[in-house]
């Protein structure tokens, strides 16, 4: 199968001489969930900022579509590949949830009859009925993020990128962007995600890029890459603490590794671990 | 009796125009060199309940407030938010809402002019606060050239260089990598050996549970718990009623119990989880 988005030995350096991504090839697929890992600094924005044209590469080509990113215009590019802020103030400015949702289906110049069905596929979808009147400055933070990747999603680009979506969520808002993701993926768009949030790839359990110093240094399942001790140290990573926990428990499979809370409870129920003598604790 | 670092006594705070206080009758306090975690979901009162510590609320942000806050032993009430500043230091949950200069030291050496603080010392303190957050170097770099999580530390820099009694951070490590959050979590630590307290907010529960002292969890408006950290986050069932959720680690000693009926006792960190699930299985 072709890839939907193609990036083929790309770099890029700003005007001020800086090189912020390095030679980078990677494909990536319909249907696909993929987390870009890395610290601050690592390329991991500028690397994804090339999908929808942002930036173009100063070396290298990307394809997105059957679109040559060089040739398109960002306004063609961006009905492909939907980007969510991480701070959701920078894309939200109408005083109504109403006219926040439509605005980039009119930004694209869509008919009426085709935003309205697009807008409503948006409400239904996360549940905004009842605030569509409400400005989004008066929401919380979780509900305005929503209202972001609401308006993105009634575009419905083929690709929606998410840039550290879990930032500044509590609990609830975290596990309500783990949905929203499955969500995205249910409804066919391919998710790119830029976080630091180990416990959201644990959670996803998806496929993982680790970008270091400009360079792509792993791509592979998350399970694979939060195993691979030299990858994570370079890269200034840990794994989920559920997962350091498991390496170091002798009992359990070491040729596995464990992800989340529930997948281990899940393979000791299955292989009856219980049985093993377990004391009573102190 | 020595005075407490914090004392709060049945605080009561309401914004104007709403029906509901956004505080309900808060009791704490703290004790110097102490570090608070302060918990909760989002809208809970964290940020407000925050900035009553240094003043800020009611005399900058207008409400209506009941009851006392003490800082130091003196009635918050009584001094004038730039007095209390020289006490209490506050890093804000949007790094860009208090950077204001054209370079690094002189954004860092800001704060310190206002208190008057001589420039040879300022100098010495430059140097200090830089190199505490990882910063050396940056000096003569415009603080909008930074990323979001480089803002974030040089917010705290700032800080830090007027050594305050008290350090308050609202969310300080959102935007920062897993190891720039170790890092100003390692800050606040250092803060105890200078006799420091320290007041955090933030969602990272593994981190407030590996770093704080005490943990004050906020449920709309109402303080629903508040214990050493262990106590609260050892009990997961009211946790999970506030919607909020303990370290993995904890979490999964607690699934472990259930679903075997085991009692492995409960641990917040990973080290300790190791240990006791290790001798249980013994």
């Amino acid at each position: 199968m072709e890839p939907y988005i193609s990036v083929k030995n790309v770099s890029h350096k700003y005007p001020n001489g800086v090189t912020a991504i390095k030679d980078i090839n990677l494909d990536i697929h319909e249907g696909e969930v993929v987390a870009i890992l890395g610290s601050n600094g690592s390329g991991k924005t500028t690397l994804v900022k090339h999908f929808n044209g942002l930036l173009k590469p100063t070396k290298g080509e990307i394809t997105v579509g059957t679109m040559n990113t060089k040739k398109e215009r960002i306004s063609k590019l961006s009905s492909q590949v939907g980007y969510v802020f991480q701070n959701p103030n920078h894309q939200t400015f109408l005083p109504s949830v109403r006219q926040e949702l439509a605005y980039g289906c009119k930004n694209l110049k869509m008919v009426d009859e085709d935003i309205e069905t697009r807008v409503q596929k948006a409400i239904d979808l996360f549940q905004l009925e009842d605030r569509l009147d409400d400005n989004p400055f008066d929401l919380n933070s979780s509900q305005r993020k929503e209202v972001a990747m609401a308006s993105i999603m009634a575009v419905s680009p083929k690709v929606i990128v998410l840039d550290e979506p879990t930032t500044g969520q509590d609990h609830k808002g975290c596990k309500r962007v783990l949905e929203l993701v499955r969500m995205f993926k249910r409804e066919g768009h391919i998710v790119v995600l830029i976080t630091h949030d180990m416990h959201l790839i644990g959670e996803l359990n998806c496929r993982t890029v680790v970008m270091n110093q400009s360079e792509k240094i792993a791509d592979d399942h998350a399970s694979v890459v939060f195993s691979n001790k030299g990858i994570m140290e370079e890269a200034g990573l840990q794994p989920p603490q559920i997962t350091q926990f498991a390496n170091q428990i002798t009992r359990f499979d070491e040729t596995k590794t464990y992800l989340t809370v529930e997948s281990i409870i899940e393979w000791m129920k299955a292989n009856k671990e219980e049985d093993v003598k377990v004391g009573t604790g102190s | 009796m020595a005075s407490k670092a914090i004392e709060v006594n049945n605080l009561t705070f309401s914004y104007p125009d709403t029906d509901e206080p956004v505080l309900k009758d808060i009791n704490f306090s703290i004790n110097h060199g102490e570090i608070l975690g302060i918990i909760g979901p989002t809208g809970a009162g964290k940020s407000t309940l925050a900035m009553c510590v240094n003043g800020l609320v009611p005399q900058v942000i207008n409400g209506e407030m009941e009851g006392t806050v003490k800082v130091n032993g003196s009635e918050v009430s009584g001094s004038s938010v730039a007095k209390m500043s020289e006490d209490v230091g506050f890093v804000f949950q949007e790094p860009e809402n208090q950077l204001s200069q054209m370079t690094i030291e002189e954004e860092i050496a800001f704060g310190m002019g206002n208190l008057g603080v001589p420039r040879d010392e300022m100098l010495g303190r430059i140097t200090d606060a830089l190199d505490q957050v990882g910063l050396t170097g940056f000096e003569k770099r415009s603080p909008l050239a930074l990323s979001g999580g480089q803002q974030q530390r040089l917010a705290i820099a700032a800080v830090l260089a007027m050594r305050p009694s008290i350090m308050i951070m609202d969310e300080p490590t959102s935007m920062l990598d897993p190891k720039g959050k170790n890092e100003v979590y390692d800050v606040l630590k250092n803060l105890k050996d200078y006799g420091m307290t320290g007041i955090i907010i933030d969602h990272e529960v593994e981190r407030i549970a590996a770093y704080c002292d005490k943990v004050l969890v906020l449920h709309e408006g109402e303080v629903q718990m508040f214990a050493p950290s262990d106590e609260v986050f050892t009990n997961i069932g009211q946790l999970h009623e506030l919607t909020l959720n303990a370290p993995q680690v904890t979490e999964f000693l607690d699934s472990y119990n259930q679903a075997f009926g085991k009692d492995v006792k409960l641990s917040t960190t990973l080290e300790e989880s190791v240990d006791n699930f290790e001798s249980a299985c013994k």
